[in-house]
Parts: C-alpha cells; sequence; structure tokens
C-alpha cells in the first residue's frame, strides 16, 4: 500500500484533531442553531450533487450539476461563516452534530433520484427564501435576497428534468416515480416547527414552513402532473435531522468530506 | 446519453448593445434544456446578458470546396476596405 505523502505541520500543532468545533459570537443559541440548520443543508447537498462531478450522464449535465453544487457550497460558506468559523465548523464537526435535514444527506442514486430530491428541496427552499427576504436577522434577510435567485434556478430544472424523466421513456419514469418514492417519506421534516425554530419564528428571524406547506404540496403536485407522475403514497415521516439523528448515509459523506484535516490535522497550505 | 441529443449553436450576447457572438455548442433533448445548458456551459463566469441557442442541423454553411470561388475574389479588392479615412476616437465597436 503506498503511504501518505509528507505534509507540513506547524509546530505548535497539537495533533489532537479535535472534532468540536462550536459556533461562537453573541447570537441566541435558537438563532445560532438555525443559520446551521440551513448552512449544514446547503454544505450536504453541495456536497452530495460534488459526487456527480465526472460521473453526469452527459457532459453538460455533468456540468449543470457541478454548478448547482457550487450554488450550495457557497451558500454554505456565508451561512456557517455567520454561525462561527465556516471551516472549522465544516470540517472539525461530527455527524451528531450536524443538523441538516434528511432529505439532503441521501445517496444520488440514479439521475432520477437525485433530480427527485433537488425537486423536492429546492422547492421548499426556493420558497424559504422568498419570506427569509423579510428576516429580522439582516444577515438573512441579504443572504436570501442573494441566494433566492440563484435557487429559482435550481428549483426550474430540477422541475423540467423531472417533467422530461417522468414524460419520457418506461425505464426514465420508472426510474423517476422510484427516485420520488425514495425520498417523499423525508418531506415532512421540511415542515417540522420544533422549539428551536418555533423561537426564531417568534422574533421573526425565520417564516414558519407550515405557512407555505399548501403552496408547496401544490407546486410539487403540479410538477408531477406535468411529468405525468403518481404523487408518491405517504409514508411514516422520518424525522430527527435537525436534532442530529441522522441517516448512516451522513457519516460516509462526512468521512468523504473531512477527510484530509482528519488525517493531518491542523495542514495548511 | 447526450449522443442521442440533438446539437445545438449557443450565441451569447456579451452586454447590452453588442451582437449575439457565437461561442460553442452544447448536446440536449429540446430547446429549454439546450438553454440550461448553454447557461450553464457558457455563462457561469458572468460572460452574458442574453443567451440564443440554434438548432445546429438549422445552420446552411457554405461549401469549404467553393471557398475559392467565394472568397479569394475579395482579397484583391483593398478599396472595399474603409481604411481610407481615420475613425473618431469616440466611436467603439467598429
Amino acid at each position: 500500500m503506498a503511504s501518505l505523502p509528507p505534509i507540513d505541520v506547524p509546530p505548535d500543532a497539537t495533533g489532537a484533531g479535535a472534532f468540536d468545533a462550536r459556533v461562537v459570537g453573541d447570537k441566541e443559541p435558537a438563532h445560532l442553531d438555525y443559520l446551521l440548520r440551513l448552512g449544514d443543508d446547503a454544505l450536504v447537498l453541495g456536497q452530495r450533487l460534488g459526487e456527480w462531478c465526472g460521473h453526469g450522464p452527459a457532459l453538460e449535465v455533468d456540468i449543470s450539476l457541478a454548478n448547482l453544487a457550487l450554488d450550495m457550497v457557497g451558500q454554505a460558506t456565508l451561512l456557517l461563516n455567520e454561525a462561527g468559523d465556516g471551516d472549522k465548523l465544516a470540517f472539525h464537526r461530527d455527524v451528531l452534530d450536524y443538523k441538516n435535514c434528511l432529505l439532503v444527506e441521501q445517496p444520488n442514486g440514479d439521475f432520477a433520484q437525485t433530480i427527485a430530491r433537488h425537486l423536492l428541496y429546492s422547492t421548499w427552499q426556493h420558497m424559504l427564501l422568498q419570506r427569509l427576504t423579510q428576516s429580522s436577522d439582516k444577515f438573512l434577510s441579504e443572504f436570501a435576497y442573494k441566494a433566492v435567485k440563484e435557487v429559482a434556478y435550481h428549483r426550474e430544472l430540477a422541475a423540467e428534468w423531472t417533467i422530461r424523466l417522468g414524460d419520457g421513456t418506461a425505464e426514465s419514469a420508472r426510474r423517476m416515480a422510484e427516485g420520488l418514492d425514495w425520498c417523499w417519506r423525508f418531506v415532512p421534516e421540511l415542515f417540522e416547527v420544533d422549539e428551536t425554530l418555533q423561537a426564531v419564528v417568534d422574533c421573526s428571524i425565520a417564516p414558519d414552513p407550515r405557512q407555505f406547506e399548501a403552496e408547496y404540496r401544490s407546486a410539487i403536485g403540479a410538477v408531477l402532473a406535468e411529468a405525468r407522475l403518481e404523487q408518491p403514497a405517504d409514508q411514516r415521516p422520518i424525522l430527527g435531522g435537525r436534532r442530529g439523528h441522522h441517516s448512516e448515509h451522513l457519516g460516509h459523506l462526512l468521512a468523504v468530506m473531512q477527510y484530509l484535516p482528519r488525517t493531518y490535522p491542523d495542514a495548511t497550505w | 446519453m447526450s449522443g442521442d441529443w440533438p446539437l445545438w449553436e449557443v450565441f451569447v450576447r456579451a452586454k447590452g448593445g453588442l451582437a449575439h457572438r457565437h461561442v460553442g455548442s452544447v448536446h440536449a433533448p429540446d430547446a429549454e434544456l439546450a438553454l440550461a445548458h448553454a447557461r450553464d456551459t457558457y455563462t457561469r463566469r458572468m460572460e452574458g446578458v442574453s443567451l440564443w441557442v440554434v438548432p445546429s442541423a438549422q445552420i446552411v454553411a457554405s461549401d469549404p470546396d467553393q471557398a475559392g470561388e467565394l472568397f479569394e475574389p475579395a482579397e484583391s479588392k483593398i478599396y472595399r476596405h474603409p481604411t481610407f479615412y481615420d475613425i473618431p476616437d469616440e466611436v467603439k465597436h467598429i
């Protein structure tokens, strides 16, 4: 087995490689937690989409997916830097401290499953960002104003692909239906309001997602109808991502993403 | 997959007032996705403010074998070039 190449480690490095990076600052805990939820959604989905790089079904699609990934990583950078040291939060935090929703950590599967995940997430994210522009937190309102445009494109692209795959060949329709079926049980979590979210809703930092749940269901329904797809049957919802209870998939994703800082603690270049 | 898709020629307008300019081509199953692919491939670094996509099959091209009769006669007609007067500095894009 090839050995790892040498790498410069600063003389004062502890080598401990602590993986308990904390959010910092003078914000309320619920406020910080909300920044982490949005930031972790963007980071994890960006990493997932980035896994397609070099594996897309066509060169053009490969570039499309990489663009979506870069948008998400850009959003994560802004959000996590607002919550603390963005790099530390991304690369020095363990799976139990991640606050992303379960939908974004789901595996890519085939292209149709990736599109299903992106349709369900970006439609929700777009509706959220439209309202987040009114946030009482100046950073979040400015962030939302910037991000809402790129996410509008994400939503549109995911809808276009859903329609083409659903209303395409028998195989593409089957794969699209299976992708939606896989992701469907993670939708209720997007509209769950727990104590933390209620606290930031109460001070107008965050919109209450239940306000746009009906609009969301109807928008997804319209895309599925145009795609000639049945709406998946409601399944037992799976919740818990916002509290750090993740599927086994997130650990694998972080193992890849955090490989470098875990292998070479305190490395710089 | 992309081998099954038709080819589209992509034209980008760099900024208002300039003409659309050919920048390359993309494969796409239909016009809307051709625009999306063109946007993702050719305007990701702020290259443009407007996009055209045209099915490559719709482009009518001159025959390279006819290049002699089509283009060479112009070579000896320098009086057709607008080089015999000065262009004011204020005039751009000529």
